[in-house]
Parts: structure tokens; sequence; C-alpha cells
């Protein structure tokens, strides 16, 4: 531990992971962790400080702010004030590529498009309506209906030789769906494939892409591919940043680094 | 920021007292005239010929002004699903579900805020006129053909760009033809003096009812949209009476006097925005603590504008009528709209404009083909659109209204840096 170090905690509790980034003085990146975040927002909050103290090698004593982010941002008692999941996934993305960008967001339970400027102010951001159609709930739910572990749909989807087509409305249509799917005899890699490009067309029916792609949340962590298939989509390149999990939380600290 | 956390409440208004005992004299009358049939009364649409109606002798009773009762008073979820089940789909207006389904399940707010009312008043002959929308007049149907009720009409042209000699003389005289017929219902002939004097006091009301609005064009202002949305009901219910008149001279009179004394709705008003559609009637009071406790005054609205009638001129009645009740918002073009959003900004000096998509209310819902994205291109005013409903609370998120509201207010305070 280095005594007398100075850092920064962001803390972003999403509906599916709660995370939380310890940035030092410099922005760097010290330590991290991400749990399920369950039911208790709070005792999740303060387990994941502990471990991303822990990985840093710094005290509770050494912080010096800490911002929290995400649908149980107000369930972390630590924190010295609260910002909406959009300010920090943008602070957090501009931070990684400086330039005017549109972020995608897929989170657990919600997708985002945030348009940035060239400066990094918000010209604007979409949130997905009351529906978790193309969100990472949705993949969650097609996992458990087709018996598959949901760590190893991202390898499943890039085994495919014929993807099929399906509808991105409604989760549970889109199950029925599958279900045919399966019945026709398709394959579960053209299945999985299927439901990653479903998962891509519900983002991008949200808004029209007009700057660089970024794309970030749990699920293209875990599910890498789906950024290939984006590029292969929309016809360009989409930058990831290093941790697309923790990007609302390095915004959070960032913003806590801004406070002091 | 924290709204939840936040103390700061709207100011409340003065004359609020006496609105309410206006009111309740309103549906007392009507009740009693219910029950001791010894004056006729009519069902209108909120923005139908309520001054042929009143100049004829009949007490006037207003649906729409029900619906949004048991949107606010959060009855209307629980009754939408019996309208459902007569073939009254959830996709079509939830006040129309929501009214539709109380009457079956025999359930009114008026029961809870005015004791001894049991049902609403029932109706003579019921009187619509489309230019809101085609939902009124199925809704008004469903009663005629259950009560077994005369019902009559006038149909508004749509999606008018300019508001023509011809439109005006097609619904003027759509409004004319209604005379006979009624005046039949209600036994007392037309007398075009009482025609003049009702309109006269209807204008009245619509010029004090938009001094009040305008008063929200103010910085700070004395007023917001969620008091607009309150404050307006003498102004759907009982344009065409002298009480109406006298109570918008009241509240017009506390109004300035805040502006005078720089008395803010929102204390530290920071941020000052526009609605556009209809409230999510069932969150007046949420919404309204949310914006407070981000130092945002959601002051004025369309919605609340839809109550003004300029053009009623007591000298030529029937075609005034027909232009002031054509010329409103909902009635409009695309292109017309967005001219008088942009004026409204432009007006009452806001940072931003929240368009409610309501997901039962497409007519009233005027996000739905470009508008948000014209407009911020245009005149550079940041637009959020929030999904909801009038009354329908199952189409409603809360958490992802409160993090759009939130995220969109970081948004105006980064812009101001």
């Amino acid at each position: 531990m280095e005594a007398g170090k100075t850092v920064f905690v962001g803390v972003d509790i999403g509906a599916s992971r709660a995370k939380a980034v310890v940035l030092g003085a410099e922005k760097d990146l010290l330590g991290y962790a991400v749990e399920r975040s369950g039911t208790d927002f709070e005792e999740v909050s303060m387990t994941i400080l502990a471990r991303a103290l822990e990985m840093a090698g710094v005290s509770r004593e050494q912080v010096a702010g800490t911002v929290s982010t995400g649908y149980g941002r107000n369930n972390v008692p630590y924190a010295r004030s609260q910002k909406t999941e959009i300010s920090c996934h943008s602070k957090g993305c501009y931070f990684y590529f400086p330039r005017a960008i549109t972020i995608i967001d897929i989170g657990g339970q919600d997708n985002k498009i945030i348009k940035l400027d060239e400066k990094g102010r918000r010209l604007g951001f979409k949130m997905n309506r009351k529906c978790a159609a193309g969100t990472g709930a949705f993949l969650e739910e097609m996992s458990f209906r087709l018996n598959i572990p949901l760590e190893e749909m991202d390898a499943l989807a890039r085994r495919s030789e014929d993807p099929v087509r399906l509808g991105s409305f409604c989760t549970v249509f889109s199950a029925t769906e599958v279900l045919e799917n399966i019945r026709k005899g398709k394959k579960v890699p053209d299945i999985v494939k299927g439901l990653f490009h479903s998962v891509i067309q519900r983002v991008l029916e949200m808004d029209a892409l007009t700057e660089e792609v970024v794309m970030t949340g749990g699920v293209v962590a875990h599910n890498p591919y789906l950024v290939p298939m984006t590029e292969e989509i929309i016809g360009r390149p989409v930058l990831v940043p290093p941790y697309p999990q923790l990007t609302g939380a390095v915004g959070a600290a960032l913003y806590a680094m801004e406070e002091e | 920021m924290e709204a939840s956390k936040a103390t700061v409440t709207r100011k409340k208004i003065e004359a609020t007292a006496e609105m309410n005992r206006i009111m309740a004299d309103y549906f007392y009358e009507l009740d009693r005239a219910s029950k001791t049939k010894e004056q006729k009364i009519a069902w209108c649409t909120s923005v139908g010929p309520a001054e042929i109606l009143r100049a004829l002798g009949f007490l006037v009773f207003f649906p729409e002004n029900h619906g949004a009762m048991l949107g606010s008073t959060r009855l209307a979820t629980e009754m939408i699903p019996a309208a459902n089940a007569l073939g009254y789909s959830p996709d079509i207006c939830s006040y129309l579900t929501a009214d539709i389904g109380a009457y079956v399940k025999g359930v009114t707010p008026l029961s809870r805020a005015y004791p001894g009312i049991e049902r609403v008043p029932e109706p003579d002959v019921l009187v619509f006129n489309t230019n809101q929308c085609r939902d009124v007049q199925d809704w008004f149907s469903w009663y005629a053909r259950k009560l077994k009720k005369p019902i009559l009409g006038i149909t508004t042209h749509c999606a008018v760009n300019e508001v023509t000699e011809n439109i005006v003389r097609s619904v003027s005289l759509q409004m004319q033809e209604l005379i006979e017929p009624l005046s039949r219902i209600s036994g007392v002939p037309f007398d075009p003096e009482r025609m003049r004097e009702v309109l006269r006091l209807s204008r009245e009301c619509s010029d004090l009812w938009k001094a009040v609005l305008d008063t929200a064009a103010a910085v700070p202002s004395p007023i917001t949209f969620f008091d607009g949305t309150i404050h307006m009901g003498p102004a759907v219910v009982l344009r065409g009476t002298p009480q109406a008149v006298a109570y918008y001279r009241l509240l017009l009179r506390e109004m300035q006097e805040r502006i005078q004394n720089g008395v803010a709705a929102v204390e530290g008003e920071k941020f000052r925005l526009y609605w556009e559609g209809m409230p999510v009637w069932g969150r007046l009071n949420a919404h309204s603590q949310l914006f407070a406790g981000l130092k945002t005054n959601v002051l004025a609205s369309t919605y609340c504008n839809s109550w003004i009638f300029t053009a009623f001129d007591p000298d030529d009645p029937f075609d005034s009528m027909a232009r002031a009740y054509t010329e409103l918002f909902i009635v409009r073009s695309e292109d017309y709209k967005e001219k008088y959003i942009k004026n409204m900004v432009e007006f009452f000096r806001v940072d931003g404009i929240i368009f409610h998509d309501a997901k039962t209310c497409p007519n009233n819902s005027n996000c739905r083909y470009g508008m948000p994205q014209r407009i911020q291109e245009s005149i550079g005013v940041p637009c959020l659109v929030i999904n909801g409903d009038l009354n329908d609370l199952r189409l409603i998120s809360d958490e992802q209204t409160k993090t759009n509201i939130e995220a969109f207010i970081e948004q105006l305070e980064e812009r101001r840096g």
C-alpha cells in the first residue's frame, strides 16, 4: 500500500451487475470489481468497493471522492454525489476516445445511444422504451430457453454458418420464433447468431449513428463477437474501450476527480 | 444531483380554494339536475361546441374531464381492463377505456371528491367534435347506444395547415345544423342574444386564461405546467359562465403579484422547460416534485394552451366558433405545429422541451414524425422524449422516466458550463 496516495472511486450499480473502479490521480486504473447486483444494492456496493480497493492496494482513507451511477446510484452510502449512467458513460467513453462519438451502451436491462460533440459535450441521448428486447436481459432469457450457459453464447455465435433471422421487438415472441427454428432443425450456433443480430438491430433502430461509433456495456464485454457483427452491418469500424463493462464506473470516478 | 432527497416543491397557489369551490358547485349542480331532471344535461367533448349548449339552456358535462380525474386519482388503470373486455383495445385512448370501464364497474372519482354524488350525471344528449381525434366519437357512441340517448356531432378537418374560409364555413354550417335538434331536446328556443352573451363570457375566460399562462414568461416563472393542468379546470368545464371569468381574474392577480414580488413557483429556478403532449395524470405530483427537486420549472405547455380561443367573436358567433375550434394546435399540420412550438420556446425562454409520447394518444404525441430532431437541429434547443401514457400506468416505467429526466438536466447543466 502506498501511503498518502490519493484515489478516486466510481461505482456503477446496474440492473444486472455492480461495478467499482479505483482511479489514481493520473487517471490510471488501479483496481476494479464486478459482482451481480442482486437485491441488496447497499451491501453489494460495499463488497465491490472493498475488492476494488484491495486490488488497487489502497485503503478507504485514501479515497478522495466517490461518485455513484446506474440504476442503484442512490443506494451507495459512501458516494458523495450521484450522476446518471448517461453522463457517466459519456464521460468514460470520451476519456478513451476524445473526439465526436456516438456511444452504443448495451446493458443488462437498458440500451442507450448517446451522442457527444468533439469537446465531449452531450448533444442528445436515447434509451430503450419500457421493453427489454435487445438488452442483456433478452440474451439471458434466451440462454435459459436454449439451456446454454450465457458465457458460451459468444463462441457459439462465432461458429454459425447460416444465421437465422429473428424479430427484435419482443423477448417473448422472439422465444417463440426460436422454438420454431429448433423445430425446423436449425443449428444452435445459427440461432444464437440470430439472437445477436436481433440485439444489434434493436439498437440500430433507436437512433442514427452519426459519428465514430463506440460500444460499451457488459453485453459487449462478455459477447465481443457483437462488435465485428455491428461493424459488418453498419459498414464502419467500431471502437471499444479497454474494459467496456467498466466505462460507466470509470466515468463516475472521473466525475469524482473533477468534483475534488 | 439527487432529486429524491430534495425538499424543493412548487409553491402553493392561494386561489386553489376558490377553484375547488366553484368546481364543487359545478358538479353538485349537474348531480341535482341529473336526479331531479329539472334541467337538461349535455355531454360535450372538451373542445367541443360548449357555448351552443349553454346558450340552449343545457348544463354541460365533459367526459374528458372525468377521464382526467380517473387518471389523477390513479383509478384509471383498474378500470381500463373492463373496457378492453368489451372490445375496446388497450392501444386506444385511455380516457375512453378508463371512462367506459369505470361506468361498467359503477365507479366514479366524483364520489370521492364530492360526497353525495354516486354516479356521473345522466346525459339527455351527447355532442362531440372530432377536432381532437376520432376516439371521442366512438367514446360518446358507446354511451349513446348504452343509454339510448341521441348523439350529435361535428366532423372537423384534420392536419389543417391554413384555416381557410372553406374549412370555417364547413364547420360553421355543421354547428348551425345542431341548433334545431338541440333546441328540441332542451326545450329552449335559440336566442341570438344569449348566444352572444355566452360567447362573450367564453372569450373573456379564454383571454384571462391565456394571460395566466403567459405569466410563465417571467423569470422566475410564477406558475408551473403542473399548476396549469389543475387550474385549467374552470376553462374546460365552466367557460361561458361568469364564475370562470371571476376565477381567472383572481388567479391572474395572484400570478401578477408573484411576478411583482419576484416569487418563483419553483424556488431557485435554474432551468425552464416546455412540456409537449399530454400530462401523465397519475404522476402529476411525482413529476412536479422530480422537476422541482432539480430546480427546474416545466412552466408552459401546448396542452394547457388548448383552451385558448382567441378567435371567439360574439358578433359573429358561428364562424368565429368554427375558426376557434379548428385553429387549435391538435387540429393542425405538422409544419404548423413545428412553428407553433418554436414560437413558444422563444416566448417562454425555455432551455429545453420534454415530449411526452403517450402510448394511447397518438393525436397528442407530437414526437412521432421527427419533430424533436427537426426542432433541435433548427433552433438548437435540446429535446427529450419520455415514453408513458396519460392514464394507463401500466405503460409507464418510473425509473426510466427519472433517469431520462435527470440525465437531461445534467445535459443542460453541461451546456451551461
